[in-house]
């Protein structure tokens, strides 16, 4: 049976690991080659490097990041973050990415989505969206930001679920939701948008923002209908391990891939 | 001893750097070439793959490895295909209008509607049978998927492993010197290392599978 995956997510910044790890005492808790690695032995199913660097300089390290962890990485990674161009994601690749996750360029831009699935194919092709509920009942909904990593973002005027319907007509093979509302909040995901969004697309889904605790991340899999699930503080500051969420998940009923 | 030699067709499908440094991992030297005079000659072959088939195709036509493919396999060469790798050893495929390699009777399928396509992840192989590659590889152990299509081989005794998605497919060929995986050996951790290993160490050097 397919299983869903735990993917920690690693914030890079000049080539090094920010909101460092709290709980690795004798280690380079800044390397991301050696995060990466502990994080695989952990039992890690996927791992994404998101690339928060400004400068151009910082770029190049980070495509130098990528080829160092992709030597000694036999799992798949992910890396987004300033990806503009065909270009730019074929560095990636090349580098030793799996996969590339593209997000404000593709908003600005929709045919890269298209142009970075003729090029390498739909499963190398991740969107990533950040989304707000909007406050306006009777209908539930959600509208798709950019530039969320600076100053509360900017809304696009798109619909989240009908914006990723577009992206996997596009050609995107992933879909990684985060919710802007539950992001750093640990009180759990959005439910009701990665559910939404992983029952308009046939694509994997991956649910990102409000994990807390082990209970949130079986919620967003059993009821938020998530392939996936994506953290960052929870595993970095060691509340809880890989090993132990993978636990709790398959007690649950969750197939998971033992470590 | 000598470190063996492994040829990696380079035929520009995405992952044959992954492969590269999975063989390198286990001990070995790739060399990674679209030359098909070193296919010819090779001691042992992987065709990586990632993307689609009619390309693919069309890129081995493109560099003449269409014939040196089936000729080193049909001669007993060991060799490895890696996802594409193996639905491009079938007659035909539903993804593409070319005719594939015709090495296994039978042809490539999609996933049938309503389910999550690619199936992207770690999944189960559940194995019917032993060979040299999966020496010390449990049936049921996890391994990592990404594709749309699946290969539908006319004769069961050639499928060494099967997988659960939805319907239940062929996830491994192997008889003799031909292995495939639908999965990524070198995105599965240390146990999709083991298999290159066991190609490698027992196929390639200790001649096992011949």
């Amino acid at each position: 049976m397919l299983t869903k995956r735990i993917i920690p997510c690693l914030d890079v910044d000049s080539g090094r690991v920010v909101k460092g790890v709290k709980f690795l005492n004798h280690r380079d808790a800044g390397d991301p080659v050696e995060l990466a690695a502990f994080y695989d032995q952990e039992g890690a199913d996927e791992l994404v490097f998101y690339d928060i660097t400004a400068s151009a300089q910082g770029r190049g390290i980070m495509l130098e990041v990528v080829s160092r962890t992709a030597e000694q990485l036999f799992i798949p990674l992910t890396v987004g973050g300033g990806l503009r161009s065909v270009q730019d994601m074929s560095a990636m690749l090349k580098a030793g990415a799996d996969k590339v996750s593209i997000n404000t360029a593709a908003v600005q831009n929709p045919d890269l989505i298209r142009q970075g699935a003729d090029a390498f194919g739909n499963q190398c092709i991740v969107l990533g969206m950040d989304a707000m509920r909007v406050p306006t009942p009777p209908t539930l909904r959600w509208e798709v930001y950019t530039h969320t990593g600076s100053g509360g973002g900017r809304p696009t005027g798109l619909d989240a679920v009908e914006w990723a319907r577009r992206a996997v007509e596009l050609g995107a093979g992933e879909i990684v939701v985060n919710s802007i509302d539950a992001d750093g909040t640990q009180e759990g995901y959005d439910l009701e948008l990665i559910r939404a969004i992983s029952e308009a697309v046939s694509v994997p889904v991956v649910a990102s923002g409000g994990a807390g605790t082990l209970e949130h991340m079986y919620q967003v899999v059993a009821e938020g209908k998530a392939d996936a699930v994506l953290a960052a503080s929870i595993f970095h500051y060691g509340i809880f391990s890989i090993a132990q969420a993978k636990e709790y998940l398959a007690q649950r009923g969750i197939p998971i891939r033992p470590k | 001893m000598a470190v063996s030699t492994v040829t990696v067709v380079d035929y520009g499908a995405g992952n044959l750097r992954s492969v590269a440094k999975a063989v390198e991992r286990v001990g070995y030297l790739p060399q990674v070439t679209d030359d098909p005079r070193e296919v010819l000659r090779a001691r042992a072959v992987i065709l990586p793959g990632v993307g689609a088939s009619d390309s693919a195709m069309r890129a081995l036509q493109q560099r003449g490895l269409v014939g040196p493919l089936r000729e080193v396999i049909r001669g007993g060469v060991p060799f490895f295909g890696v996802c594409l790798g193996l639905q491009l050893l079938l007659d035909s495929s539903e993804e593409g209008s070319m005719p594939c390699l015709g090495i296994v009777p039978g042809r490539v399928k999609r996933f049938p509607p309503g389910l999550k396509v690619p199936h992207m992840g770690w999944n189960q192989v559940t194995l019917g049978g032993e060979h040299p590659v999966f020496e010390g590889v449990e049936s049921g152990s996890y391994f990592y998927f990404v594709h749309s299509y699946y290969a539908a081989p006319d004769d069961p005794g050639l499928v060494l492993g099967t997988t659960e998605y939805g319907i239940q497919f062929c996830s491994v060929i192997a008889v003799d010197n031909l292995v495939a995986t639908q999965f990524h050996p070198e995105k599965s951790g240390a146990l999709g290392l083991r298999l290159y290993e066991n190609f490698l160490r027992l196929m390639v050097t200790e001649g096992a599978g011949r």
